[in-house]
């Protein structure tokens, strides 16, 4: 029923008269873009959830959210809604212009119906949304009977802002700067896809230059998280000094940001039609130099945590993903890289920079905690190579194109490799030149669901690892 | 063992005090807050840290805090686990309706007197996402608010003079604006 493809998204969108739906298939690199269409009073479509398990939350979101009803999705609870709206009211349906009659303060979630395990000496944890350390918010419920873990479910949309309903009505360079904050860690990734899109949308593409910028920007935010990540799976188990070598690394990596880019976290540096601005004079010495240094200083590091005996105990066979589990999932980026599933956008389906780079295949096959780690050490090292690639053949000239207005009712897909894996972007312009419908699709959507399996029958002392290892985005997908 | 020993040592120490943007010296403002801290908390500053809605670009720059760099708690602040330990609530983020009652709710487990520092220009004023069905938008408009640090996010370095506001010293500090002391 699925012919090998992954399901890689979906999401609706409404107009006074009619309800579409829109969903993505891939296929070893080609996506399909499939659409469903209803009349606004049905609004009933077929669930996809029961073929592909992934659909699961993104169906519900899109429930609680326009009013979809899924036909046969397995799962009839809200996600997205806590309590500060009623049931009844959609906050991107169409005849929802207004604000919803909110209560005065928003009560807390208390009555979202938790799946409930029984059995002798089975015990409940629920932990969050205030977490002890300093963390997203979102509610995790373990069932354990001793320390194993029988069942863990997030309750997540704590950090529910409203951005798709905010991209409403907003001009192209305002979609972008909201698009680089759907996920902190992930504005590059964000703003490129977004940007990517309405480009498309546009009927233009960004020069070379800025092109081959907005690669270097991409593999500078995919090396910074993962050096902060790497070393904060390590001081999860106790082994603070790789925790402080790689924050210092980060650190460094992070002033470089602000003074070639004018950001520490390289927000706003893509705008559409291109990028904000020019490399300055002399960075690109400055950036080869940084990257032959941080190779210098990598490699004894990562040798130290690849072969670190106690280490290993904590991390070998910890949280293990398989391949089964990551391909039903759909999941991209280091954590289906490190289960066997080698899925990577740069090289698989090239878009430029990409398509003039050989992006090397980094896969695992353990699915475990150290292989989450292994994969991350070694796209430090490939991108790395890529940024050095990228700085010798730069291509000189314009750094920005002017988008012209697209056509009313343009619309755009964006598909780009962020640090997390495949981020997408959907955008429709309205008559005006403006945004009508944004919707970006972080790759956490489906790490959420994957740390839900990999946690079975693990211990709970070691979920904060796991999850750590995983590190899904909260603000991404809670939206 | 040997190889993270010889690892350390050929890293040396990269601490540094806390750049300033102004003209005083960094150490300086190390000490002083260090010296603040001594006189009006009993040697240390305890933070708890909530986001409350935000993208988690700030929760990077507030994770940045600990890195050796600014290795923030040899000036004696630090961050606990429990709102009934804290001295200061440290936010970020615009309040998600979502998120609103657990802010609540954690003001409230702390022991008086308390601080309450927005971090982020999402927390100061709403930033980016503003008020909305789904927003409360600044901190301010859910709890009293002494600190706000501005910023998108505020660069470690930012959030460090924020908290010397939080201590009622450098508030004539132009890029930070101190609402209320308590
Ligand atoms: S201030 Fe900026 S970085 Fe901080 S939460 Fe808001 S959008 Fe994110």
């Amino acid at each position: 029923m699925t012919f090998g493809c992954r399901w890689a998204g979906m999401w609706a969108e409404a107009d006074e008269a009619r309800m579409r739906l829109y969903c993505v298939l891939d296929y070893a690199g080609d996506s399909l873009l499939l659409s469903a269409e209803a009349p606004l009073e049905t609004t009933e479509f077929t669930s996809q959830t029961p073929h592909f398990p992934a659909a699961d939350r993104m169906e519900r979101h899109a429930r609680d959210l326009f009013g979809v009803i899924f036909v046969d999705h397995p799962d009839p609870r809200r996600w997205t809604r806590h309590c500060a709206w009623p049931e009844n009211w959609h906050p991107l349906h169409p005849a929802q212009a207004g604000d919803p009659p909110t209560p005065g303060r928003t009560p807390a979630d208390v009555d979202y119906p938790f799946a409930a395990v029984h059995g002798n000496g089975v015990f409940e944890i629920p932990v969050g949304p205030v977490h002890a350390g300093i963390i997203e918010p979102g509610h995790f419920r373990f069932h354990a009977a001793g320390e194993p873990v029988l069942k863990l479910e997030e309750r997540l949309g704590y950090v529910h802002k409203g951005i798709e309903r905010l991209a409403v009505g907003r001009d192209p360079a305002g979609l972008a700067r909201l698009a680089a904050r759907v996920s902190g860690d992930s504005a590059v990734a964000h703003a490129w896809a977004a940007c990517q899109a309405m480009e498309r949308a546009a009927g233009i593409e960004a020069p070379p230059r800025a092109l081959a910028l907005r690669g270097l920007l991409a593999e500078r935010e995919r090396v910074a998280n993962h050096l902060g990540d790497i070393g904060a799976i390590c001081n999860d188990v106790g082994f603070a000094f790789a925790h402080v070598q790689t924050a210092r690394l980060r650190e460094r990596w992070q002033r470089r940001n602000r003074e070639c880019f004018g950001h520490r976290l390289l927000m706003d540096t893509l705008v559409p039609g291109g990028v904000a601005r020019d490399l300055p004079v002399g960075a690109a010495e400055n950036l080869c130099a940084d990257h032959a240094a941080l190779r210098r200083e990598v490699e004894p590091l990562f040798d130290i945590i690849d072969d670190h005996p106690p280490l290993d105990d904590r991390l070998v066979g910890t949280g293990v993903l398989s391949l089964e589990n990551a391909r039903a999932l759909g999941c991209t980026g280091y954590l289906g890289k490190a289960s066997g599933c080698g899925f990577d956008l740069r090289r698989d389906a090239p878009y430029a920079p990409y398509d003039a780079l050989e992006v090397p295949l980094v896969t695992d096959s353990e699915g475990d905690t150290a292989a989450r780690v292994r994969v991350r050490m070694a796209e430090v090292r490939a991108s790395l190579d890529l940024m050095d690639q990228l700085l010798d053949a730069m291509p000189s000239g314009e750094t920005t194109a002017p988008l012209p207005t697209p056509l009313p009712g343009a619309i755009g897909f964006g598909q780009v490799e962020g640090w997390r894996g495949e981020t997408l972007a959907w955008v429709r312009f309205d008559n005006a030149g403006r945004i009508a419908r944004y919707f970006p699709r972080d790759p956490s959507w489906f790490y959420w669901p994957a740390l839900e399996r990999l946690i079975m029958g693990e211990i709970v002392p070691d979920f904060p690892v796991c999850n750590k290892s995983v590190n899904g985005s909260y603000s991404g997908v809670d939206l | 063992m040997l190889r993270i020993l010889a690892h350390i040592l050929r890293t040396g120490i990269v601490t540094e005090p806390p750049p300033a943007t102004d003209d005083a010296t960094l150490e300086a403002l190390g000490l002083e807050l260090r010296r603040a801290i001594d006189a009006r908390f009993g040697r240390s500053l305890a933070l708890r840290f909530i986001d409350a809605g935000s993208c988690n670009g700030c929760e990077l720059e507030v994770h940045a805090l600990a890195n050796p760099y600014y290795d923030l708690e040899r000036f004696g602040v630090g961050f606990v686990a429990s709102p009934r330990h804290a001295d200061a609530l440290l936010i970020t983020g615009p309040v998600s309706r979502h998120m609103e009652t657990a802010l609540r709710r954690t003001w409230r487990a702390m022991p008086s007197p308390k601080f309450v520092i927005a971090a982020g220009q999402c927390a100061c004023d709403g930033g980016e996402f503003g008020v909305s069905y789904a927003s409360c938008g600044a901190v301010e408009n859910v709890l009293p608010v002494d600190v706000k640090i501005p910023g998108c996010p505020p660069a470690p370095d930012d959030i460090i003079r924020g908290l010397l506001a939080a201590l009622n010293l450098t508030a004539e500090n132009p890029h930070i604006r101190v609402s209320r002391i308590g």
